[in-house]
């Protein structure tokens, strides 16, 4: 009788069977015979098949399910512990059975065993039963090992070399099934030794076999091509001669290869050039002509040939006219009869354009291409759009003019919902900046940053600086744009844009009061935003004074009192949204108004006595500092705190006015230590021009002070590399010249000579210093100096060192004269000499031509 | 293409084809991260992403995301349609196909799926060519167990 042993579901559960032509669902087992157990399932027409039949007595030790049954043990269990016992258990189980002697139950064990690896479950005992499945005469079996081997090997394993044999075996089996499975394994997990093995087999299959494996042996001669580029020469006849086959699978792979071929080998690329006669009457018959309902998909004549077609004429068109010329009909007839109401339309004209954009076409067939992709950008499908912006980006630096034209969609497609459109809308709209739209860009790219979605914010922060800094049309818009940036994203913003706005700002020097009294208001409205607390602090500090005059030519002056600009700089230093740097922005700048206003200056002190004893270690240097510059250094004091002198575009780090007032600020602590001034080693000229006003000495500067020193002095956040300048400056004892050039005499006459000795210190920037003395018996008093040089030089004089020149050379004059040439252009200065001799005025003029150490 | 996978909206895989060599450990990563990035999607987004250095292509069919990765120079919107000509061609072999089916069945799929693409290439483009194939392996399959189970057993 047939009953089901305990565990097996029931036979009787009829109604369990699908009526449904298909699988059933259930197994299940039953004994014929009490000496052994046949299992079987139905197969589609519902008739029952038997597949195994196992001794009893095997059966008795390690009884195992079948696998659906166990795919239905695992989903129902509730918990992960509970599905890890059942597949612990099962892999016991299959595990004995793979041990044991062949049994018709071995495909089964190891579908089972590739389910629980799916899961993600090891399953590497498997391995080696994948090898000898793949080695039986049984499809059935060959066929779940090939998948086995196909799931659980790959070219790393060991094992893998082992089914070399059996695939080499299969490639020649009489039956093409056994041999299609030979042909995807080798395809999808051939190592480069496999496919050097068999690639002989595999042209042999391309040639003489059936349309069936030709297909597959020619996708399989592509892996090859992959993993091993030299055998692509022995592809290329086999491929070639595909091309006249009628079979679309055929057709396709042969493509494909060829394709492949080009892609690697520019000779191959070459001889193939000459197919594209036979390529554009084969796209022209899916086009036109041929319905076959086979491939047709929504109208389509098979779009996966055509995509692939025109990819390869895009591959051999690229560089050639000739080739060129020859698709230019089809491409135009193809763009022009695609139907583009569904996706695979739009497939095969997507490809289009992309092989258009790419060869030599004629520029009516350009303009029609990027037509095309304007009305993409039109199309409501999400996915179409983000295509289209995704090409017009490509070609967005050579077709600028014709983008140009759908900018207006573009800007639109910057308020899609969708994130991935919205991402390529800011790059494109990026790109398609220019000076003759940037106002309405700016405005476009400034809202979408109050709205874009965070991961975007930096970029679009950053590409609205380079955008601006590239075509600002004013100074003042500039400016404003930076600030409307700072307020809306000043989270998002890199770490330069804090020096480099201070630059900008420094360097406009007519828009200083417009600029503070801007950030003044905004820093009272809100303090949040580190970047533009920062830039505020500082151009309070620095432009104060403007602040508080109550005039102003760009904006409504505000009404301020001293109280409540130290006001807004104190509510700075004490709020716990700012961060040290921020913080010790504010104290700097509290310290620099202590020459610009008039009335606190008692409370600045008390506001840089009380952080003395701060606990951020930073804030407390700099308060220390401060503070010996009121008790012990205050003659110094207006001089270390004057306004800051133009910067220099390029050299952050290096500016000498920073170095001049961080040079000083250095000198404070040691200072303080050793109560002795030390005094920096000046390779800066203007460190030269206060040490003159103190009357210096010239002792090195100690290397331990200079680390705090300057560390404390810059206005800038992350400044290693700025810092790292700046110790190379003062405390590697290297002057940053070279040792200088001798002094030439440039002028002498009337017993005044005048010496000219030169130093560059930066890459457009140098440092003349002009002598003078008196050989005269008389004195001379009223000396002066002027200088002129060429229009795009940059001029700066120092204080000279005094007026008198007295007799027989008793004593020097020294002027500095700090030059910036950044156009390089040749050098050039005039120098006019007036002074007093004897009662009468005396003026001379002097060009200086060479400068000696330029 | 270089890699397919099926998963479920719980996140469990319900196939997985590689067509470029990776270690478990590199599969697993990937899983991963693919999972979180398409079950993240907003349900009205486009369908494609960009990740490392591919794009990827993504379609929900009922409960199932399939998910493609593609290289640089493949067609997006084409690969969409590969996605959807594999999805029919599970419908015609299952006859109206549910993720159970595919749980079920998984070597079946992964039969169908190697006679339409191989090596990440599409291998075959007509959907019927692909039914015959599969209904003569079965037979053949079905041929050997039973010629197999013919034999006497002892």
């Amino acid at each position: 009788m047939f009953h089901p042993p305990v565990g097996a579901p029931a036979v009787e559960r009829a109604e369990d069977m699908n009526s449904r032509d298909q699988i059933a669902e259930v197994c299940w087992c039953f004994q014929p015979t009490d000496c052994c157990r046949v299992g079987g399932r139905l197969n589609r027409s519902s008739s029952l098949i038997l597949f195994w039949r196992v001794p009893l007595h095997c059966t008795a030790m390690s009884p195992s399910i079948p696998l659906q049954e166990m795919i239905r043990a695992i989903r129902s269990a509730r918990t992960q512990c509970e599905e890890r016992g059942v597949i612990q258990r099962e892999c016991a189980a299959i595990r004995a059975q793979f041990r044991q002697a062949d049994n018709g139950a071995r495909s089964h064990n190891l579908a089972k065993l590739l389910y629980v690896h799916m899961l993600g479950y090891p399953a590497h005992f498997g391995q080696m039963e994948c090898v000898r499945m793949i080695a039986s005469p049984r499809y059935s079996e060959k066929r779940v090992g090939y998948l086995g081997a196909m799931m659980l090997l790959d070219e790393k394993q060991d094992a893998s070399l082992l089914i070399t044999n059996s695939i080499k075996n299969d490639l020649s089996h009489s039956n093409q099934y056994v041999q299609s499975l030979a042909l995807c394994t080798l395809a999808c997990m051939g190592s480069a030794e496999m496919c050097r093995d068999l690639a002989p087999e595999i042209d042999r299959l391309l040639r003489a076999s059936n349309s069936y494996i030709k297909k597959k042996a020619a996708l399989c001669a592509v892996h090859i091509v992959r993993k091993v580029h030299e055998l692509g020469e022995l592809f290329a006849p086999a491929a070639r001669s595909l091309l006249t086959e009628k079979n679309h699978g055929v057709l396709h792979g042969a493509v494909v290869l060829i394709t492949e071929l080009c892609e690697r080998n520019p000779e191959a690329l070459e001889r193939f050039r000459k197919t594209v006669p036979d390529l554009v009457q084969i796209m022209k018959g899916l086009v036109i002509s041929g319905y076959s309902p086979e491939h047709d998909v929504a109208g389509i004549s098979d779009p996966f040939l055509q995509v692939r077609i025109l990819r390869l004429l895009r591959i051999l068109g690229r560089h050639s006219e000739t080739a060129s010329d020859a698709m230019n009909d089809l491409l135009a007839q193809v763009a022009t009869n695609t139907d583009s109401t569904k996706t695979v339309g739009n497939a095969v004209l997507y490809e289009t354009v992309l092989t258009v954009l790419d060869i030599k076409s004629e520029s009516g067939l350009r303009v029609l291409a990027v037509n095309i992709l304007g009305r993409f950008l039109l199309n409501n499908d999400r996915n179409i759009r983000y295509i289209a912006m995704m090409s017009l980006q490509k070609i967005v630096g050579t077709d600028h003019n014709a983008v140009q034209r759908h900018r207006g969609t573009i800007v639109d497609c910057l308020k899609d919902h969708d994130a991935s459109v919205k991402r390529r809308a800011l790059e494109l709209s990026l790109a398609l900046v220019s000076a003759s739209n940037i106002r309405s860009m700016m405005k476009e790219l400034l809202l979408f940053l109050s709205s874009c979605p965070p991961e975007l914010r930096a970029q679009t922060a950053s590409g609205i600086f380079n955008a601006a800094e590239r075509y600002a049309p004013s100074q003042r818009w500039h400016i404003d744009t930076i600030l409307h940036v700072l307020t809306t994203a000043g989270g998002d913003v890199r770490d330069e844009t804090v020096p480099n706005l201070i630059q900008l700002i420094t360097n406009t020097s007519e828009l200083h009061c417009y600029t503070v009294h801007k950030l003044y208001r905004a820093l009272l409205t809100d303090i949040s935003q580190q970047p533009l607390v920062q830039v505020a602090c500082w151009c309070i500090g620095e432009y104060g004074d403007l602040l508080l005059k109550g005039e102003c030519q760009e904006t409504e002056p505000a009404q301020v009192t001293e109280d409540d600009v130290l006001d807004s700089l104190e509510t700075v230093l004490q709020s716990h949204m700012s961060a040290p740097a921020t913080r010790g922005f504010a104290l700097t700048a509290t310290m620099k108004l202590s020459t610009r206003i008039t009335d606190n200056v008692d409370r600045i002190r008390s506001i840089v006595s009380i952080y003395g004893s701060c606990i951020d270690v930073e804030l407390q240097q700099r308060a220390v500092e401060y503070n010996a510059l009121f008790k012990k250094y205050d003659h110094m004091r207006a001089a270390v705190l004057e306004r800051m002198p133009v910067i220099e575009k390029n050299s952050l780090g290096q500016t000498n006015g920073e170095s001049a007032v961080e040079a000083i600020k250095a000198v404070q602590p040691a200072t303080v230590k050793q109560g002795e001034p030390p005094l920096p080693l000046q390779p800066a000229n203007q460190v030269c021009d206060l040490l003159d006003l103190l009357g210096g000495s010239e002792e090195p500067l100690q290397p331990s002070s200079v680390q705090s020193g300057t560390a404390s002095g810059l206005p800038i956040n992350n400044s290693s590399t700025a810092g790292g300048d700046l110790l190379d400056l003062l405390g590697g004892f290297e002057p940053t010249p070279a040792a200088p050039a001798p002094a030439v005499t440039v002028y002498e006459k009337d017993g005044v000579n005048l010496t000219l000795l030169c130093e560059k210190h930066s890459d457009s920037g140098l440092t003349v210093t002009l002598t003078a003395s008196n050989s005269n018996d008389s004195d001379i008093s009223s000396f002066t100096l002027q200088a002129a040089v060429p229009k795009s030089v940059q001029l700066h004089m120092k204080a000279p060192s005094g007026d008198f020149l007295p007799a027989r050379g008793a004593a020097k004059v020294t002027q500095m004269v700090v030059l910036n040439n950044p156009n390089k252009v040749n050098l050039k200065m005039r120098v006019r000499i007036s002074y007093t001799s004897q009662g009468s005025a005396c003026q001379d003029t002097v060009q200086i031509d060479s400068f000696p150490g330029l | 293409m270089r890699f397919l996978l099926l998963f479920s909206r719980q996140g469990k895989m319900r196939l997985q084809k590689w067509f470029m060599p990776l270690t478990e450990r590199e599969k697993k990563k990937v899983m991963r991260d693919m999972m979180m990035l398409v079950l993240a999607r907003p349900p009205r987004s486009s369908n494609f992403l960009q990740w490392r250095d591919l794009k990827i292509v993504y379609k929900r069919y009922a409960s199932l995301y399939f998910c493609a990765a593609l290289e640089e120079h493949d067609n997006e919107l084409l690969a969409l349609e590969v996605l959807h000509r594999y999805v029919e061609l599970l419908d015609k072999y299952f006859g109206n196909v549910c993720e159970l089916d595919i749980i079920f069945n998984f070597e079946k799929a992964y039969f169908i799926l190697d006679e339409f693409l191989m090596g990440g290439e599409v291998l075959e483009t007509s959907k019927i060519a692909v039914g015959v194939s599969m209904e003569e392996a079965d037979t053949l399959q079905e041929q050997t167990m039973e010629e197999y189970m013919s034999k006497p057993a002892y």
